[in-house]
Formats: structure tokens, sequence, C-alpha cells
């Protein structure tokens, strides 16, 4: 039986690598076929935000790497309601089918998986 | 009990000091590290080009004379390594670059041998991250 992972990101797509170094770990796990889940949680929910311009900063889009999550086999995927109404952001308008948790919600995920990493 | 221990902060940080001594608690408590794995700006604990002031600390030295001493297996992620100049021979050749900078104490290997260890670890500890 696999351990399970839930990793959580909290980076902004345009704040560094950070997010597309945790995403990199969800892509990597589900090509092993591993159990994980993928978390947006602070301001990584900007990974999902609608609309978004990365040439304008010369930077990599990361909604390719996003939307391949599913044919990696990654479908579990999670966000923080709180992170969205804090920075804004409408679950109606996200970039991938996530499921929107609160902080209840949350507490009950991180105690399902085995394991846990936060970037 | 195994661990596999994953760092993501640079030598500098608190939490790369943080986490040897951990990882020192385990083998003396008798524990197992499955894995040591270096990632994001982590992966500057493998340089063997780091220069301290003689009166500081030098964590990155620290950690590889633990590894040495202890013949522990220490990955690199290559993706984190390559974006930060952390280069074995075999990569500067690759890529056309004049400076190998790798520590012999870490080998620089692909993601899939974080969740390796994962799986073969009972407990998965990171340090750093923000």
């Amino acid at each position: 039986m696999s351990q399970s992972l839930l990793i959580v990101t909290r980076q902004a797509p345009w704040s560094g690598p950070g997010a597309r170094e945790a995403l990199d770990i969800a892509l990597a796990g589900g090509a092993f076929d591993l159990p994980l889940g993928l978390l947006f949680l602070d301001d990584g929910v900007f990974q999902l935000a609608p609309g978004q311009q990365p040439a304008s900063l010369t930077l990599k889009d990361l909604q390719a790497n996003l939307q391949a999550l599913p044919m990696f086999g990654v479908e579990a995927l999670y966000v923080s309601a709180r992170s969205l109404n804090e920075r804004g952001l409408s679950d109606g308008a996200l970039q991938l089918p996530v499921e929107v948790l609160d902080d209840v919600g949350l507490s009950a995920l991180f105690e399902r998986y085995d394991q846990v990493i936060t970037l | 009990m195994k661990f596999a221990i994953a760092l993501f902060s640079p030598p500098h940080a608190p939490s790369s000091r943080r986490a040897l001594r951990f990882a020192e608690a385990v083998l003396a408590g008798g524990h197992e590290i499955v894995r040591l794995f270096l990632y994001q700006d982590a992966v500057q604990h493998a340089s063997a080009a780091l220069v301290l002031p003689q009166d500081e600390t030098d964590g990155a030295r620290q950690w590889q004379t633990f590894i040495s001493d202890n013949q522990l297996d220490a990955v690199v992620c290559i993706a984190a390594a390559l974006r930060r100049g952390v280069l074995n021979d075999e990569e500067a050749a690759r890529h056309d670059k004049p400076a190998t900078v790798q520590s012999r104490a870490w080998t620089l290997s692909g993601l899939g041998q974080l969740h390796e260890a994962n799986q073969l670890a009972d407990r998965l500890i990171c340090f750093g991250g923000p």
C-alpha cells in the first residue's frame, strides 16, 4: 500500500520557481501512479486565476503544466476558500476543476494524507 | 524508525542547521535515514564552490562531512540544481558550461527519488520552504 502525499503549493506563479517546483513534485508522483493530492493555499491560489499574462513579465506560462495534472493522474485538487476570498478570487472562474474547502475541510484533508510537503 | 529528510532552504538558512541537528539526532537515536533530498534553494548545499569567511560556520561543508561519515544516500534534484548552477562533470559537458561545482557527497537525480524515499520511509520530514 503506497503512502499518500499531499503537496501544498503556496507561491504565486510570478514569485519565483516555487509554484513550478511544487507542481513538478505532483507531476513526477503522478507519473509513478502514487496517491497524491495538490492543495492551492495562500498565494498559491493565484496559480488558478483566470486571464493571466505571464509573457508581460517575460515568464513562461504555468497553465499548460497545470492542465497536465489530470493527464498525469493527479485529480485530487483542492483550494482553500479562505485564501480565495482574501485575494478577491471567485471560485467560479478558476483554471482547473478544484474542490473548494473551508477551514474545517482543510483540517480533514491534512488528516487524510500520510505525508505532507509544503512549498 | 525510517526517516526521509527533504531540505528546501539554502545552507545559510536556520532551517538548514535545524535539519542537520535533526538528522544527527535521528542517527544518534538508533533510527535510519533512508535518503536526504535537496530541492529548491537547498541544492546550494551540493556546491563545492561556496566560500565563507573563516570565522563563520560552513553549513554546506558540515552536511557534506555528515553524509560522508555516515555513508548516507544524499540526492539533489537535477532540474533544481541546473537552474541554480550546481553541475556535475556530465551536466557541465552536456550543457557546455565551464565549471563543475558539485560536491561528491551528493548525487544528482530526479524527483522520483523523493517519491521513492517517501515510500520507503515511515516519516518524511521537511525543512525550509516558505
